[in-house]
């Protein structure tokens, strides 16, 4: 059985929180709920409203996103990734299913207690901004790369 | 009705008000003998009046003729008496009087009983005859009718009369007859004086209905009065969600307060007034006593009249007040309940009430129907002359499935309520089966036709009931009774007729079983679940069953059934993979899933004094505390979880939202915390405050490590908690009265669910979807053990509340639907019910109904279905297409969607 120290130092490790300060550390690790999920089982649906994000503890969740009716497993996330903060900041439904690829451990952030935490810890919300300004770089790489092949591919 | 009261009265009850009076006369005698006997005991034997000399003797039951000296000039002896001397004529005289005085009272008695039970009769009678119109109301007139305005017609404002209905032919007369005869002494003792009494007597009889007129007026106006504030009050409580959800609690305080006040000073004037009039009658009697002295004295000094005479008149005068004041207070009465009658009576008139014929019960099975219904130039229009349907004509046959559509307000609602009967029209022919429906009796319609719209009211009933409540259209089987349940029966029987109440025996069955198409009860609990699987409500059912709680008293075999299966769940824990997260209860072990409060007593408190928050002061524990070498511990304990609160959340506004992660609590007691940590510093338990202890002992009974995960449960404490929980147990099973139902493995907890007994355990919350998985696999547990029936049958008997208020209006709809199919109708008319529902389950629930209807062997049920969503109409067979009030297109629906314009646009919007 983990104790509310052990997840502390969990969540430490994950680069988001980081900067944070340990007494609120410690507050977010009591108000979040410890989540196993079995393998195979869903963490959340896409289209959902969301309301919690998730912190792997360990192992691997899939994130599938339905494209034009075919379920396609487009990444894999594993201990101390961040899941679903996306729904959570900006109040849409959920743009991917995430499933548990074999035993998942998370912890869960309820969106109200997420968003408490930035109003009380800014560094927290210019790490939120550096995480998703360093993802979307990555998809517009993705995104010129894929106009490149689409290009060549007709001409 | 008759239109007036004491009409009603002698109409229904005139032989025993005529048996009444010849009782009272002949009750006269013995009380005015009882009156006259004791001056006869004074005077004679006690006082010695005609026992002068020693020989003398009294003459006991001397007798003469009771005719008054002046008819016949002297007293005709009849008898002439036993002759006693002094002390035993005493003895004589004294028993005679007891005699009368128990034969006085025994006629007391007899009178009393019997003018009490013919009022409760009557008035029994009454009540029945106006809960009877109620029920032939037309149903339109309910729109206007307040229900509680009804209620306390019926049960407070008729009551008076009850009191009333004795008196009302009895007491004038035997009032009458005493102010009479005192009158007619006055008269015959001094004709100038009788002369005086008499106008006296009349004035007050022309003055005092004068003054009274205005208190009528006030009569009925209080009576509207308070039956306005029955209506109100009803109202109010019937929409109090309103009340508080548009902040108008004060609006209605305010109503109330003005309608209360109302009756104030109606209630104020009438009785200013009725002592008033009180006043007046007083004064004129009186007035009548000068006149005697003054008049009489005058005349008696100048020697007109002698004084005996005078005297003898004051006597006569003297008995003269009380019947007179005795018949203006009957009269008083009269007129109150007349009037109260007459007010109800207006009420509850109505012209087109229907007639009785129509809701007799069926002499023998009512036969299906053989033709449907034949509709033609049907009109309707609404009280205020708005048109709702023109110029239909239609026919429909025995079996049709058919949709009737069209944009709200279009007439399609309305078409289905006038062949449910429930809308009158007002012009063109509806016939059903070859009869007008109007003709039919509603054992016909009501029996051959089922009808469920939106609305969604149940009296408070099991389930069970209220699914019955379709078949219950007379008593099928008596009751079986013995020899003293039998004669109790009876006699209840014989006041029903006495009554003239209906004779039907509430408490026989009336469930018809073969109106269900079933045999007995426990094919109808099939049939029943059969229907709740098609509408989507069974499984609901056996979740309140699985939530619902025992009585092993009575479920004796299903519990012994439950505890199996709580053992094979238990065996089962590793193969379906639960054993990491649902720990069962061990006597033996301590379970991280539930609180120190649930480890120590290893059970669920059934007295407050037990509970969680209550067992730091209550002194059984304490001392188990103590004892175990655990008040220590737990005491740091509860100074680490309120040191690590106090750390965690002492800086937050109370607001925040992490706040409601902390169940033990409350954000406001945490200055309190701060503060009793900083007094208790390193002090030991035995050098603090009483209120500092309790606070912090608080905290460590709430404490669950696996949810709070402070780490504060050792090895070592843990074993110490488990020796504690011996002695509890050892202590708490001595007393009478047990205070917590112990986690037993070998007996059924009768407070805990059915659910949580087989359980017998917690599940960990840090599983996702734990408790889900968990529910789910004990349901495939009973059901693999052959339990889902009694299961079934468990949630059936759920109460379901106030207006079916504990069950969803998704269920209330549901229910409605499922009743209207267990009747087995030859047509089923679904007027925009299921509204509630989404459309996906909307749709199922149709589409399994349409099969249920088309499967009915040999016994076609014809659906007419007014659908919230016009594409439903493609599931049937027939559409009727309504729109402005009028029918513009009847047929098939797939042909309609091609060519019909309008039933193209309906389905597209």
């Amino acid at each position: 059985m983990s104790t509310l120290e052990d997840e502390v130092t969990l969540l430490r490790r994950i680069p988001l929180f980081s900067a944070i300060d340990p007494g609120k550390l410690k507050l977010l690790a009591f108000a979040s709920d410890r989540q196993v999920f079995h393998d195979g089982q869903t963490v959340f649906k896409q289209g959902d409203v969301g309301d919690a994000a998730y912190v792997v503890v360990s192992g691997i969740a899939d994130v599938i996103v339905s494209i034009g009716g075919n379920d396609v497993s487009v990444a894999k996330l594993s201990e101390n990734d961040f899941i679903g903060e996306i729904a959570i900041l900006c109040d849409m439904p959920r743009t991917a299913t995430i499933k548990a690829e074999g035993e998942l451990d998370t912890l869960k952030i309820k969106k109200e207690h997420f968003l408490g935490l930035i109003e009380d810890a800014p560094q927290l919300g210019i790490e939120v901004m550096r995480e998703l300004a360093l993802r979307l770089s990555k998809t517009t790489a993705e995104l010129s790369e894929a106009r490149q092949q689409l290009k060549s591919q007709s001409s | 009705m008759e239109p007036n009261l004491l009409k009603y009265v002698w109409r229904h009850s005139r032989k025993e008000q005529i048996w009444m009076l010849i009782i009272i006369l002949l009750s006269m005698p013995t009380y005015f003998l009882s009156l006259e006997l004791p001056k006869r005991i004074v005077n004679g034997p006690i006082q010695g009046l005609g026992f002068e000399s020693p020989d003398d003797v009294g003459h006991f039951l001397q007798t003469y003729l009771p005719v008054p000296d002046w008819i016949l000039g002297e007293p005709i002896l009849l008898f002439s008496g036993f002759e006693l001397e002094r002390i035993p004529f005493l003895l004589a005289l004294s028993l005679t009087f007891l005699g009368l005085v128990a034969a006085n009272g025994l006629f007391k008695l007899y009178i009393n009983t019997f003018k009490g039970r013919m009022g409760e009769r009557i008035l029994r009678r009454l009540r029945f005859q106006l809960f009877d119109r109620v029920l032939r109301y037309p149903l339109p007139r309910f729109r206007r009718t307040k229900s509680s305005e009804v209620a306390t017609m019926i049960k407070d404002e008729v009551e008076p009369m009850g009191e009333f209905i004795g008196d009302a032919y009895t007491l004038p007369l035997f009032l009458g007859g005493q102010a009479l005869t005192g009158l007619t002494f006055i008269f015959l003792q001094n004709t100038m004086l009788g002369f005086a009494t008499l106008v006296i007597v009349v004035i007050q009889a022309w003055l005092v209905p004068r003054l009274r007129r205005r208190l009528i007026q006030l009569g009925k106006q209080r009576q509207i009065a308070s039956r306005e504030l029955a209506g109100r009050l009803g109202e109010i409580v019937d929409g109090i969600q309103d009340a508080h959800t548009n902040d108008t609690t004060n609006y209605e305080r305010a109503n109330i307060s003005d309608i209360l006040g109302r009756l104030y000073f109606i209630r104020f004037e009438l009785f200013q007034r009725k002592f008033g009039v009180k006043f007046i009658n007083n004064l004129l009697i009186q007035f009548l006593a000068f006149l005697f002295y003054a008049v009489g004295g005058y005349l008696a000094i100048t020697g007109t009249m002698d004084i005996g005479q005078l005297v003898a008149v004051i006597a006569a005068y003297k008995d003269l007040p009380d019947p007179i004041r005795g018949l203006i207070d009957y009269d008083q009465r009269r007129l109150t309940v007349e009037v109260r009658y007459e007010q109800i009576l207006e009420q509850f008139a109505a012209d087109d009430l229907q007639d009785p014929e129509t809701q007799i019960t069926a002499t023998g099975p009512v036969p299906q129907l053989s033709k449907g219904f034949d509709i033609s130039n049907l009109a309707v229009t609404d009280e205020t002359g708005t048109k709702l349907i023109e110029k239909a004509s239609v026919t429909i046959n025995i079996g049709e499935q058919l949709a009737i559509v069209g944009a709200v307000n279009s007439g399609s609602h309305h078409m289905a309520e006038v062949l449910a009967r429930v809308l009158k029209p007002t012009s063109g022919r509806v016939y059903v089966n070859g009869t007008p429906i109007d003709d039919l009796p509603e054992y016909v319609t009501g029996r051959r036709i089922s009808y469920v719209d939106g609305g969604t009211f149940f009296p408070q009933t099991s389930i069970l009931n209220a699914l019955t409540y379709v078949l219950k259209n007379q008593p099928i089987v008596d009751r079986d009774l013995t020899g003293a349940e039998e004669a109790l029966y009876m006699n209840q029987l014989a006041e029903t007729r006495r009554a003239a109440n209906i004779e039907l025996d509430f408490n026989a069955n009336w469930v018809d079983y073969d109106r269900a198409g079933v045999k007995g009860p426990s094919e109808l609990i099939e049939e029943i679940r059969s229907i709740l699987v098609d509408v989507q409500l069974e499984e609901d059912i056996r979740g309140f069953g699985l939530r619902g709680t025992l009585d092993p008293a009575e479920y004796g075999d299903l519990c012994d059934q439950l505890i199996i299966a709580r053992k094979r769940f238990k065996a089962r824990l590793s193969e379906l993979g639960f054993e990491d997260f649902v720990e069962p209860f061990e006597p033996n072990s301590y379970n991280i899933q539930a609180s120190v409060a649930e480890n120590l007593l290893f059970g669920t408190a059934l007295d407050s004094a037990y509970k969680p928050e209550n067992l730091a002061s209550n002194p059984i524990v304490q001392s188990i505390l103590v004892e175990n070498d655990l008040e220590d511990a737990l005491f740091e304990m509860g100074k680490e979880v309120a040191a690590t609160t106090v750390d965690l959340f002492g800086d937050l506004a109370p607001d925040n939202p992490f706040f409601d992660q902390l169940n033990y609590m409350d954000a406001e007691d945490l200055p309190e915390y701060k503060a009793a940590l900083t007094r208790i510093g390193n002090l030991s338990i035995s050098k603090i405050d009483k209120e500092d202890r309790l606070l912090i002992m608080k905290l460590p009974f709430s404490y669950t490590e696996n949810k709070n995960r402070l780490g504060l449960l050792t090895d070592d404490l843990r074993a110490r908690i488990l020796e504690a929980r011996k002695s509890i147990r050892l202590i708490l099973s001595k007393l009478k009265v047990p205070p917590v139902a112990f986690f037993e493995t070998e007996s059924y907890n009768p407070a805990a669910s059915v659910l949580d007994n087989v359980l017998l355990g917690r599940v960990a919350t840090n599983v996702a979807e734990g408790s889900g998985r968990v529910d789910e696999a004990i349901k495939a547990l009973l059901d693999e053990m052959g339990l889902t029936d009694d299961i079934f049958h468990i949630g059936l008997d759920f109460n379901i509340g106030t207006g079916g208020k504990r069950l969803s209006e998704i269920q209330r709809q549901k229910l409605h639907l499922a009743r209207a199919l267990l009747k087995k109708p030859d047509f089923l008319i679904v007027n925009r019910a299921l509204n509630s529902l989404d459309s996906r389950s909307q749709r199922n629930i149709i589409e399994n109904v349409l099969k249920r209807a088309r499967n009915t062997d040999g016994h076609p049920c014809g659906v007419i279905w007014v659908p919230i969503n016009p594409k439903i109409s493609l599931l049937f067979d027939r559409v009727l297409l309504f729109s402005d009030g009028e029918l513009i297109a009847d047929g098939n629906p797939d042909d309609m969607n091609k060519s019909q314009p309008q039933f193209q646009e309906l389905l597209n919007v």
